[in-house]
């Protein structure tokens, strides 16, 4: 018997885990903004290079849908490329990402002195765990694209990576915006 | 064979098309019994894995109530089995200590949160649903191995030289948080942390995966207000803990920080033996909010499933339909809602503003309203029927009187004014035993009684089926009953020794009788692990493919099903699941054609 299908269950797993992952983020946020009432709370500045980070993530969600689109329409070397440059910035928003850390702490913002810097270190911290999750799995999709052996068409993993994609996109400048605004 | 082995393929279940039906699935023992990607060898390895811990945590509150009962005898023989941490005959107060925390861990999370939920959401879900498998059975099998991987984590912990985790379950910091503050807050509380986040990241995906298998993989005229209540309860319990397991892992996760990189999430102005620490600025009861927010959930993912199967159990053996199966569904999603909205009441005495605590308060007494809608319909149901006392029958109506007897000194906790008295004391300990550890365990074993011929093709011995069931819930009051009274007069939990007090020397009789108790009933679950591993190779053969004269699924499938279930076509489904004693008929499976002349219900 043919089974129901409304959306595909691997994306519907995602969508899951997803809500799942908000969760996470809102105990910490949560957690922050109890902690931002009470006594001895210092104030941070966030590193400079956060703003070009938060560029180069907004540019990998255009060139992955990009990517999404030229892999539907079998446009081969167009979805290779793109999905190259994706990757690419994928890595380069990591790298800017630790030094950005690297910043802070030679400022003296270091995770240890007061609760205020713990958190911005814990949540932006975990948050690149997650993006760091997206670009191995970019890896793989970028592997499978250049591999002579696996021919794929299925666009459901190229699908999930996407949404995946554009979501620790919107998680990081939610936390941005959360960070700049409730400092 | 191959094509039914090749539609359960993950990638397959969405496809439909039968592009891939020639390849074949060569079974060999590993994938079979180890690596399988099958729901149901997956279930079971999540309940034996679920088995064996139920016996180590077990086995600790054996040796605790030792301590408790007899406080002043000396047993040579436990420092010959336990080392340096019983020297003299006697548990060391670290150990006990290290005890108590194993043992409410491995049994709330390792056995009624894995055990329960993986084993019966695992098995149930694809068969009940009319699906060939689970959404991913990938993530289904990493599930079960992140759950093994946090075992041996939680495993070895026990044996390091300082002990494991001893600060409760609940691993309250400053106590978990600081090295320096006990044996047990040094690597011990490391290893329950990595293993409690190999555990959180285990039932997440598990979760997952059964929320998408319900919503999506349903068979042909299975809608949801057809679905039994098994599955609406496995489908809440996944619903919350996917949205509670990560706060606890953010707490954790900060836990670790504080512990291990010098961060002051938790702490603040603390002195240890003379020693002033060096961090500022944390708040403990911030760890507070973040534990209860899950733990609240947590007690109510231990303890739907159990009522979904005690649903399903009472209407098949009472021959009756389920009274009221809309207020069920109604009700398990209203205690869901407000699981979420109750923790505090965990907090009384926190210094919580009392205008909040009264708000908790009202919560917390609303969710006495859904669990006696619940309550009612069980009797109801039970109410003149046609009973068949088979084992599963017995434990789950012993899991509705423990349900009841617990669920009303929740009402007497609820209120924060008689919390302020009974917290931290043993009435919250017969509380939480009776209505969530007991009945669930309950709950589980009625499902294990019931589900075992599809499982393994054979019955459970009835006679131990028996002996087990009275042994248990006789001792089972026996033990916590008398608790509730150790508790209103104010006797403390987690205290290694009484004599201090004179007011509580008086209990020493009691507290006697109760690790007694305690002993035999830990002896009757002997019992029923043998009554477990024997009948897999010698209980009584299933003959007929519906033993019980059920209306569910499961039952279509043959004795001794095959991955993907169901030889040929999946069936279709024409009814809800509890059309017993209906015209006529003593039960109509779900997959029969609604007959012309059929009565509507
Ligand atoms: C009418 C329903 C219920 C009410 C009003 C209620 C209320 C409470 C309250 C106020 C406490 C805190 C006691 C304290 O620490 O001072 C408590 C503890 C607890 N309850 Fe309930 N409860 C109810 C049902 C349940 C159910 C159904 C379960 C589990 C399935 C459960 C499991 C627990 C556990 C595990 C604890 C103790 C946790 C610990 O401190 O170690 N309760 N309950
Ligand atoms: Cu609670």
């Amino acid at each position: 018997m043919e089974q129901r299908k409304k959306i595909h269950p691997y994306k519907f797993n995602l969508w899951v885990a997803m809500g799942s992952m908000v969760m996470m983020f809102a105990g910490l946020t949560s957690a922050y903004v109890v902690k931002r009432n009470q006594p001895n709370w210092q104030v941070f500045e966030l590193p400079h290079l956060f703003w070009y980070s938060t560029a180069v993530i907004l540019i990998s969600s255009v060139t992955m849908h990009l990517a999404l689109r030229a892999f539907k329409k079998t446009q081969k070397s167009k979805y290779r490329t793109l999905i190259s440059v994706t990757f690419l910035l994928g890595v380069l928003f990591v790298v800017c990402q630790f030094i950005g850390f690297y910043q802070l702490q030679q400022k003296g913002v270091t995770m240890q002195k007061n609760v205020s810097y713990s958190f911005l270190y814990v949540i932006a911290g975990l948050h690149v765990i997650h993006l760091i999750g997206g670009v191995i799995a970019l890896l793989v999709l970028f592997i499978k694209a250049f591999s002579k052996k696996v021919k794929t068409y299925d666009p459901v993993p190229v699908e999930v990576m996407a949404t995946y994609w554009h979501f620790v996109d919107f998680l990081w400048i939610y936390l941005l915006l959360f960070l700049m605004a409730i400092r | 064979m191959s094509s039914v082995a090749a539609t359960i393929d993950g990638a397959d279940i969405h496809a439909g098309h039968d592009a891939h039906q020639e390849h074949h699935h060569h079974e060999t023992f590993v994938s079979k019994y180890v690596f399988s990607q099958d729901h149901k060898m997956i279930a079971k390895q999540f309940l034996i894995t679920g088995m064996i811990w139920a016996f180590i945590g077990g086995l600790f509150s054996v040796l605790f109530r030792i301590q408790l009962g007899y406080p002043d005898a000396t047993f040579p023989w436990l420092q010959d089995i336990l080392g340096h941490w019983a020297e003299g005959g006697k548990l060391k107060p670290e150990f006990y200590y290290a005890m108590v925390t194993m043992h409410g861990t491995i049994l709330v999370f390792f056995v009624l949160t894995a055990g329960l939920s993986g084993t019966f959401a695992n098995f149930l879900i694809p068969l009940q649903i009319g699906a060939r498998d689970m959404a991913s059975p990938m993530l289904n099998m990493l599930s079960y191995w992140f759950f093994f991987l946090a075992s041996i984590v939680m495993f070895s912990s026990l044996f390091v030289q300082t002990g494991p985790a001893s600060g409760g379950w609940t691993i309250y910091p400053p106590l978990s948080a600081l090295h320096e503050a006990s044996s047990g807050s040094k690597i011990g509380m490391d290893l329950w942390l990595v293993s409690m986040a190999l555990f959180i990241i285990s039932s997440l995906l598990g979760g997952l995966n059964y929320i998408t298998t319900i919503l999506n993989l349903r068979t042909k005229g299975m809608s949801m207000t057809r679905l039994p209540l098994t599955i609406w309860s496995l489908f809440f319990t996944a619903v919350l803990g996917v949205l509670s397991f990560p706060v606890l892992l953010s707490g954790a996760i900060l836990l670790l920080f504080d512990r291990n990189l010098g961060t002051s999430f938790y702490l603040s102005d603390i002195v240890i033996a003379g020693k002033i620490m060096p961090n500022e600025g944390g708040s403990p009861i911030l760890f507070q909010h973040l534990f209860w927010f899950l733990g609240h959930p947590e007690v109510y993912i231990i303890l739907l499933p159990a009522m979904g199967m005690s649903s399903e159990i009472i209407s098949v053996n009472s021959r009756k339909p389920i009274f009221g199966y809309m207020a069920m569904v109604a009700s398990l999603f209203s205690i869901a809602i407000l699981a979420f909205l109750v923790w505090a009441h965990h907090m009384f005495v926190t210094g919580l503003n009392p205008f909040l605590g009264s708000i908790f308060v009202l919560l917390t007494l609303l969710i006495a309203v859904p669990s006696a809608i619940k309550v009612f319909n069980w009797l109801t149901t039970l109410w003149r029927g046609n009973i068949r006392f088979t084992p599963a029958m017995l434990f789950a109506i012993g899991f509705v009187s423990l349900f009841i007897s617990g669920g009303l000194t929740g009402i007497f906790l609820g209120n924060s004014a008689l919390d302020i008295h009974l917290h931290d004391t043993y009435f919250v300990v017969a509380h939480f035993h009776i209505v969530m550890g007991v009945a669930s365990f309950f709950g589980m074993f009625a499902g294990v009684y019931h589900w075992y011929p599809k499982m393994y093709g054979r019955f459970l011995n009835n006679t131990l089926g028996y002996i087990h069931f009275w042994v248990t819930i006789i001792g089972a009051y026996l033990i916590f009953w008398p608790m509730h009274y150790e508790g209103l007069a104010g006797m403390p939990r987690r205290y290694y020794d009484f004599a201090n007090w004179e007011s509580f020397n008086m209990f020493g009789g009691l507290n006697e009788f109760i690790s007694t108790v305690a002993l035999v009933v830990f002896v009757a679950q002997i019992l029923f692990v043998i009554n477990f591993f024997y009948s897999i190779w010698r209980g009584r053969k299933v003959t007929t493919q519906n033993p019980w004269g059920a209306n569910t699924l499961e039952w279509t499938t043959p004795i001794r099903p095959g991955h993907g279930n169901w030889p040929g076509e999946i069936p279709e489904v024409h009814r809800w699941a509890y059309d017993y004693a209906k015209d006529g008929n003593e039960f109509i499976p779900q997959n029969v054609p609604v007959g012309e002349d059929e009565s509507k219900h």
